[in-house]
């Protein structure tokens, strides 16, 4: 079943071609950017409003929670495919929110996943601030 | 099962193909070789699928809708979808019942993918510790590095004592 009949030069070219595994980013901190969204949105970050944002399922199928967990400190579960994720809260999962590429995807597609839209700056600022007091 | 790696590696020790077929084609078994994007942007949410266990045409409308993923959004900046839909077509399942497009290009509405599931019962699949017979990994323990064999099996949690004993027959 496995295929084991890759010749060395095929296998060296395979390698080359996708490169060295890539290292992350870590060219943000959630610090960076709570700072960066409370400035977008004109007021600072609210913990309390992104607490009430991040477990309301918001006339939708899911929360953040669904899959983040409540509080999302520990390690959180796919709600569809089960799938395990690595905790979201930066005191709990020193790599979250250290790749500005990557923070910038995870909102488009889960807020668009909950809200089926995009969030906006303010409800940004109030998850990250919310996130960033989980101790 | 390795009816076609065998023909292919008599083929092309003959010098009939060159090796590359043998890359080409899909066996539901992981290539040795994997994208790290592929790890890093799609087993995010789901195990690493094979690219062998669908065929091409399917993975090519998977590609092309991801913003729309099976009840999700996993929307990706176009160089990445085009480099992963090029390898995901050029190491498709083409080995027997893998070429056929499953219903919603499904990997777990293909006939193969059913005919080995044939004796899981519905209620299994509903579990909370399995959820979806898209998490392969609640029972294929190798699943994550793509080794699907039953002899890598784990019993999920909250069988019955009926399903434990036909998980031993």
């Amino acid at each position: 079943m496995n295929f084991r009949i890759l010749s060395p030069a095929l296998l060296v070219a395979a390698v080359t071609a996708f490169g060295p595994v890539p290292a992350r980013a870590a060219d943000t901190t959630i610090a960076q950017q709570l700072a960066h969204w409370s400035a977008q949105a004109g007021a600072p970050g609210n913990a309390a409003r992104g607490q009430s944002f991040f477990g309301n399922k918001h006339a939708g199928e899911w929360s953040c929670a669904s899959c983040h967990g409540t509080p999302p400190t520990g390690t959180g579960k796919h709600a569809s495919t089960g799938k395990a994720i690595d905790p979201l809260a930066p005191a709990f999962n020193p790599r979250a929110f250290t790749d500005a590429a990557r923070v910038e995807k995870w909102f488009r597609r889960n807020c668009k996943d909950v809200l089926a839209r995009e969030c906006s700056a303010a409800e940004k600022a109030d998850v990250l601030a919310y996130l960033a007091g989980l101790k | 099962m390795n009816a076609f790696p065998i023909r292919a590696l008599l083929a092309a020790s003959l010098g009939l193909v060159p090796m590359v077929a043998a890359l080409a084609d899909g066996g539901r078994a992981m290539p040795i070789r994997v994208p790290p994007a592929y790890t890093q942007e799609c087993a995010s949410c789901h195990v690493a699928y094979p690219p062998g266990m669908l065929p091409a045409r399917s993975w090519q409308r998977v590609m092309s809708g991801l913003e729309r993923h099976y009840g999700a959004d996993a929307s990706l900046d176009a160089t990445t979808v085009q480099q992963l839909d090029a390898w995901l077509q050029a190491r498709a399942g083409t080995y027997k019942r893998v070429s056929e497009e499953p219903p919603q290009d499904r990997i777990t509405r293909s006939a193969w993918f059913e005919r080995k599931h044939r004796k899981v019962e519905p209620t299994v699949w509903q579990l909370p510790s399995v959820k979806s017979a898209a998490n392969c990994a609640s029972c294929h323990a190798g699943a994550d590095q793509g080794r699907f064999d039953d002899d890598k099996l784990r019993m999920p949690d909250g069988l019955t004592p009926r399903q434990l004993r036909a998980w031993v027959d």
